[in-house]
């Protein structure tokens, strides 16, 4: 599948964005920033919310005629698309009203509890935004369960490390947040290798089944345009072996590794060298996800493939 | 009503006369036109909605050429039409599925959730287009009778295309399906495609001279040929040294 900058950098974005909040929401409740101010719960709320505004404005940018995309509000029972569209939009209000709660009443039941119902919005519009590639049946590197998993455990790697940077620069008790981190890589590393592996075994439709000739090869003579189609633009782009392998090193190395690496170094965290050290690993996994949501696409086999040529997906 | 095409391999001589009928009818038709980015250029390339493959089935000497029209196969559970988020992507009740473009905001999620490349943008209009089995014609009661079908059946020299409502099973497609055993492509994902292509019949083996399978020393009027021809090549050969050297 053609990598879109714009999709890549939208899942990439609000995601961190809905990261940040969902773990925010916890933040005080769960003690993973027990002396958190409800100021800087509010400052760091904004910043989550500008992310995902920042993503969401760019999503618009792969429609070839945004004229129509206040329709895609109008599907909401069939289209994964617009079931994403309709929560993004009613997840203003809910984290707007929690932010203000949090200002002006601090540390209540009431700011706790809106901080809970945005978070678990915020994990119902990202799983929404993982299913549009999920449910789609004619991409097996897609439509499978690990991906809205990973999608969302993504997204909670690159919050959890906004967070920390948040947290090291006004000095608060990381422990417990810096813990789960640890965590939280670990177990989205291990899926991450169990995707790669479930991805790397041969299945689906190959071009024999897919046009019924069972019983003896099938090659493709000539497939009957003479130049690129909308198909083999969207559909047929196909990045190297070699450089594929690389890349799944880089992300591993800047989105795991790297910010493992930086938390133990600065353990126990509250150091001198915490903040830069914070930052460092926020912005590496950054762009390791940038690099994991880009093979994402990139590694994605169309099934119309096969009618172009390929022999499986 | 379940209206759809069949596509018979085995009489398809992939002359491509469908897809060009299709071109024509629709740019002017209802959906049009079907854009065509750098038609005069070195990389010409547009919105089809029926495109045609030409696929070889086994080696030599027992190949086949098989050439594969596809277009839309009108699915009964049309993923398209579910994974639509602003309803432009619908399902008629005679089984047609077609584009609102005043409604598509060209964001091609339904062109991914096809598996037949049946849905493409058009670039110029950003909105997805696709086959709409000529919904502007057979219905078209200004038409006398026999023209109201798909401009790609009408156009078809060999007949390899067939229209009708599979939903009775008296019907002309219904009837060629039963007989040859039609077949739709990968039923498996789930989505119901109503076109069938009937497969390619039985052919007597033809058995092949040796020499014509080239894995013996030709003997015979081919073998005298082949030394004529040997001849005439060293001849010409050795005429153009000889003018090389004097030269």
């Amino acid at each position: 599948m053609h990598p879109a900058l714009s999709v890549i950098f939208f899942t990439v974005t609000a995601g961190s964005g809905y990261g940040l909040l969902i773990l925010l929401a916890f933040a005080r409740p769960a003690g993973l920033l027990p002396n958190i101010s409800p100021d800087q719960i509010v400052f760091t709320g904004l910043l989550g919310l500008v992310l995902v505004t920042a993503g969401l404005l760019s999503s618009t940018l792969h429609l070839a005629n945004p004229r129509n995309a206040w329709r895609a509000f109008t599907r909401f029972r069939t289209s994964w698309l617009s079931r994403e569209a309709v929560f993004a939009v009613a997840f203003y209000p809910l984290a707007i009203a929690w932010l203000a709660t949090e200002w002006f009443t601090g540390n209540t039941f009431a700011s706790n509890l809106l901080g809970f119902l945005s978070a678990a919005l915020a994990v119902v519009v990202f799983i929404c935004t993982a299913m549009i590639y999920a449910s789609l049946k004619t991409i097996r590197q897609w439509n499978t369960r690990l991906v809205p998993v990973l999608f969302l455990l993504l997204a909670l790697v690159v919050g959890a490390l906004l967070l920390m940077c948040v947290g090291a620069l006004s000095d608060l008790i990381l422990g417990r947040l810096a813990g789960l981190t640890v965590v939280l890589i670990v177990v989205t590393a291990v899926l991450k290798f169990i995707y790669f592996k479930v991805i790397g075994t041969p299945a689906g439709p190959t071009m024999n089944s897919a046009l019924n000739f069972t019983q003896a090869s099938l090659r493709l003579l000539d497939v009957g345009h003479s130049g690129e189609t909308f198909h083999t633009r969207e559909f047929g782009h196909q990045v190297a072996r070699a450089r594929l392998y690389w890349a799944r090193v880089v992300c591993f190395a800047l989105a795991f590794a790297v910010p493992v690496l930086a938390l133990l170094i600065s353990w126990p965290v509250g150091s001198e060298s915490g903040l830069a050290l914070m930052l460092l690993a926020a912005l590496s996994a950054y762009v390791g996800v940038f690099v994991e949501r880009w093979l994402f696409f990139a590694e994605a086999r169309h099934v119309v493939n096969l009618y172009h040529g390929a022999q499986s997906t | 009503m379940k209206l759809g095409l069949v596509i018979d391999l085995d009489t398809c001589v992939g002359c491509h006369a469908c897809a060009v009928a299709c071109k024509q009818w629709n740019t002017s038709g209802t959906t049009g036109p079907l854009s065509d980015l750098e038609p005069y250029g070195a990389e010409p390339s547009g919105v089809w909605f029926n495109r045609i493959r030409h696929y070889e089935a086994d080696v030599y000497p027992n190949s086949k050429t098989v050439n594969v029209p596809m277009s839309c196969m009108h699915c009964e559970d049309a993923a398209c039409v579910t994974v639509c988020p602003t309803g432009a992507s619908w399902k008629r009740d005679d089984g047609i599925v077609l584009v609102d473009q005043s409604k598509c905001m060209g964001c091609n999620l339904c062109a991914w959730a096809c598996p037949y490349g049946a849905r493409e943008l058009d670039e110029e209009s950003g909105v997805m287009k696709k086959c709409t089995l000529c919904v502007d014609r057979i219905y078209d009661e200004n038409l006398p009778e026999s023209q109201r079908q798909p401009a790609c059946v009408l156009t078809c020299p060999t007949s390899a295309r067939l229209f009708g409502d599979f939903d009775d099973p008296d019907s002309e497609v219904s009837r060629a399906v039963a007989e040859r055993g039609g077949v739709a492509q990968m039923p498996e994902l789930g989505y119901a495609p109503v076109n069938r292509y009937l497969p390619p019949r039985e052919k007597p083996e033809v058995t092949v001279s040796e020499e014509t399978r080239g894995d013996s020393t030709p003997g015979g009027a081919a073998g005298l040929i082949g030394k004529w021809m040997k001849r005439q090549k060293d001849a010409f050969d050795r005429f153009g040294k000889r003018t090389s050297g004097e030269a």
